[in-house]
């Protein structure tokens, strides 16, 4: 095998109240895919920033090629040889692909020279680029690889990439894996972030493994299986999550119809003839690849936009298409939006203040426009300890809190009003095992106590997991129903790709 | 080697007690510059430091004047937070200023002769009408046409001022005034009452303090307020939440104006006593300065609307004593706002000089 790349020692950063990383020592092999495994709040981002030069360790050292590696910037990391591909991609809508790569380059380039740099990478590590297309027309696959070229143009010997996956679809995810290991072959190192289990054990070769800021175990990925990865990361096992369709009661108390909405923008995807129907107790996904209408319809099964141009939502025997959030809530109707900062949330604010933002009216949360605030308290404490939400305190601001905490919280609040109806978008969205697992159990608890649960998701295992009946979202026009027990993944994934049949 | 030119980069976290501190800073930063102008001006820094920042506020005169300077600016931040907590980028506050003294002075006018408990409160009422309206203007421009705020609001500023020059000369010029540009006087019980014999302070500090404690409240206990916060924060997040934000801006413009008008009614019923051309020296201006000072806060508000009186009145003393224009003042305002901005920056960003290869 091949020598050390990167040596980490003893590296430690607290925050306030949280220390997210405690004396973390492993080294990272050259020439390999090495993967950070851990649930999220588990301190890999912590960790991975400090390398990026994001923050500054408060002790421990590094080593990058046996000399000391010490940088304050992404700038100067990248320099260094260290790349990285976030998660959320910082990409400019607006601009066609070959202007945000003009954008991505530090050094001066000529125009020619650029575009035969793109062409040897593009050619080289399975990565087509189509140059001029806008960025707003690319798939969440092609604006990844847009991110990736971005970065490789720098020719970078360290690849850091965070949770790579979180957005692709299944064939998206095996071409990703084939530019992952092309890259290898030609000597670079790759530090992969993730907390799925089955993506270590296929691509990896070495993972380490955090919990709580620690290092638990740094090992080869020969001979580990899903299981035994998933008990060290957790440090528990989980169980398997079971959903019956018993509890259903056959009578329909959510009904979409013929629901159409043009908006006359190239951002956004007309919505075209939609209908469904959710029975008392049933959980009903809508499954979809990303950017074919899923937030448009979730606004308007919000209430955040009531601007349709024709069709209905029937409620409990009412109308509702032209109700605003609240008076949805007042119905007893709960959402969670995909987004959790600066949607179902507010960053800025403390976890008490954030239950303000979605009032039931049993809540007795106000009086005469004066906020109780000791109900509110009581319920955020309720929230925090119901769902085992990690943080200090509800006056920790919601920012403080990693995303799978975050999501639990805004999902318990939602929860714990008891809604006869609970509209979710993406509820485990680039959270870990962990959360996942916790969030998809309480789903299912809480459709047994006779809530129906519309799901909007793109992660196919998720909604199989949990649904009762799926349907497939394209180009902003819904499939029929498909009863979750009996579908085959096939036929959804042509329904996905916009085949039928 | 490194390259001349710093380059802003963001911190990761902002230290809370600097957070604390930025006003402090600002003035002290101000009152270091200050002196070096004086220096050059060929000044002792002492005396004219002296002269600017103590002398005139060492009699009890002094600080009476200290208080009727503070208390418009205090009254229209405290309305310019309802503003800004909410995003909102209101200037215009001196032309919501205007129109509150020419509603309420209208209503004092057209008493003149009468002598009443009712004329004062009517009056104060009539004035916070009258800048809530004005204040409105953007705010259907904004809500209804997507307008820029900042513009519209800063646009009828001057709009008002003309209206008012156009009333003290045309049909409201006291009949028996020599044909200079301002009113009749108002009549004795349209007047702000005195809280001292032979001192200018006036019951509009009164109103003023109980205003600051009503949005204290407002910002810290109601659901308002909270909406407040949260559409300032995070629109997305606010229409999750249901809120109406439309009606929040019209309610945030509305209680500015209104603030602003009172602030201007109160100036006119008080310490001057008619309309005419000049009846504030921007106070809805400075009171921008005077609510980011004070951190939008109201007990903030109230020190940042002492320390920014008092460059008023140092202005004047300089004025007298030292021969130096008192748009100094002026100059220790733009000082305090720039030492305000460059902080506020340098908590969230710092400066980093890239290596040069």
């Amino acid at each position: 095998m091949s020598d050390t790349i990167l040596n980490i020692e003893n590296i430690t950063k607290s925050f306030p109240r949280v220390i997210a990383n405690k004396k973390v020592t492993f080294d990272i092999k050259e020439n390999a895919v090495h993967a950070i495994l851990g649930e999220n709040g588990a301190g890999k981002s912590t960790l991975v920033k400090i390398l990026y030069g994001l923050l500054e360790p408060d002790e421990g050292n590094i080593k990058l090629n046996n000399k000391d590696f010490k940088v304050n910037s992404p700038a100067e990391a990248r320099k260094q040889g260290i790349g990285m591909v976030f998660q959320h991609f910082s990409l400019f809508d607006s601009l066609s692909v070959k202007e945000n790569l003009i954008l991505g380059i530090d050094e001066k380039m000529s125009y020619s020279d650029l575009e035969n740099k793109l062409e040897n990478i593009s050619s080289r590590y399975n990565l087509p680029l189509d140059l001029d297309a806008p960025i707003t027309a690319l798939s969440a696959g092609e604006k990844q690889r847009v991110e990736i070229v971005r970065i490789l143009l720098q020719d970078p010997q360290i690849l850091i990439m965070d949770e790579p996956t979180s957005v692709l679809t299944p064939q998206e995810v095996e071409s990703l894996f084939v530019t992952l290991n092309a890259l290898v072959k030609e000597g670079r190192t790759i530090l992969y972030i993730t907390h799925k289990l089955e993506e270590v054990i296929s691509i990896c070769d070495t993972v380490t493994i955090m919990r709580s800021g620690e290092i638990i175990d740094t090992s080869s990925t020969a001979n580990q299986t899903a299981k035994t990865l998933a008990t060290k990361m957790l440090g528990q096992k989980l169980d398997d999550l079971k959903t019956n369709y018993g509890h259903i009661k056959d009578e329909v108390n959510f009904e979409v119809k013929n629901i159409s909405c043009d908006f006359n923008d190239p951002f956004l995807t007309d919505l075209k003839n939609i209908s469904f129907q959710v029975r008392v107790g049933e959980i009903y996904g809508i499954a979809g690849v990303a950017g074919n209408g899923q937030s448009e319809l979730m606004d308007i099964l919000t209430g955040e936009n009531i601007n349709i141009k024709s069709g209905s939502i029937t409620f409990d025997n009412k109308k509702i298409e032209k109700y605003g959030p609240q008076k949805r809530r007042d119905l007893s109707i709960s959402f969670v939006p995909e987004n959790r900062l600066g949607h179902s949330a507010v960053p800025e604010l403390s976890l008490s203040e954030n239950i303000l933002l979605s009032q039931f009216p049993k809540n007795n949360f106000i009086r005469n426009g004066i906020i109780l605030k000791n109900n509110v308290d009581d319920f955020a404490n309720n929230v925090i300890n119901e769902f085992k939400v990690i943080t200090p305190g509800n006056d920790a601001k919601a920012s403080s809190l990693s995303g799978g905490n975050l999501q639990k919280y805004v999902i318990g609040r939602e929860i714990s009003s008891k809604p006869k109806i609970l509209i979710i978008s993406h509820p485990t969205w680039g959270i870990d095992a962990g959360a996942e697992h916790s969030i998809r159990e309480s789903l299912i608890e809480l459709s047994q106590n006779g809530t129906s649960i519309i799901v909007i998701s793109q992660d196919l295992d998720e909604l199989i997991e949990i649904t009762h009946k799926i349907s497939v979202i394209y180009d902003g026009n819904l499939s029929k129903p498909f009863k979750t027990s009996e579908i085959e993944i096939e036929k959804l994934g042509l329904l996905m790709g916009g085949k039928n049949e | 080697m490194n390259s001349l030119f710093p380059s802003i980069v963001s911190r990761s976290q902002s230290s809370g007690l600097m957070n604390f501190f930025v006003p402090i800073i600002s003035i002290v930063l101000t009152l270091i510059t200050g002196s070096i102008i004086f220096v050059l001006l060929g000044f002792d820094p002492v005396y004219a430091l002296y002269t600017f920042f103590i002398s005139p506020i060492s009699s009890t005169y002094g600080i009476s004047e200290l208080f009727v300077k503070a208390t418009p600016l205090a009254l229209i931040a405290i309305g310019l937070s309802y503003c800004f907590k909410n995003n909102i980028y209101n200037i215009g506050a001196e032309g919501q200023l205007t129109m509150g003294a020419i509603f309420g002075g209208g209503i004092g006018i057209l008493f003149h002769d009468t002598n009443a408990f009712w004329l004062l409160p009517l009056m104060i009422f009539a004035g916070a009408i009258g800048g809530a309206l004005w204040g409105l203007i953007p705010a259907i421009l904004k809500t209804k046409f997507n307008t820029n705020e900042i513009l519209t609001s800063l646009m009828l500023v001057y709009v008002a001022l003309f209206i008012l020059d156009y009333l003290v000369v045309g049909p409201w010029k006291d009949p028996f005034g020599y044909s200079f540009p301002k009113s009749r006087p108002f009549s004795e019980s349209g007047r702000m009452p005195l809280l001292f014999d032979g001192l200018r302070v006036h019951f509009g500090l009164i109103i003023t303090l109980f205003l600051i404690f009503v949005s204290w409240f407002i910002f810290s206990k109601t659901i308002f307020g909270f909406q407040l916060k949260v559409s300032g924060y995070s629109p997305k997040a606010a229409r999750y939440a249901g809120f109406n934000q439309t009606t929040l801006v019209f309610f945030a413009f509305a209680i500015c104006g209104a603030f602003a008008g009172i602030a201007g009614l109160a100036e006119v019923s008080g310490p001057i006593g008619l309309l005419y051309r000049d009846i504030s020296p921007n106070y809805g201006f400075t009171a921008i300065i005077v609510a980011f000072l004070g951190r939008l806060h109201p007990i903030g508000i109230i020190f940042a609307s002492l320390v920014i009186a008092l460059t008023y009145l140092g202005a004047e003393d300089a004025q007298l004593f030292l021969q130096i224009p008192s748009a100094v003042g002026f100059i220790f305002q733009g000082l305090v706002l720039f030492y305000l901005l460059g902080a506020e920056l340098l908590i969230n960003y710092k400066l980093t000089y890239k290596k040069l290869l």
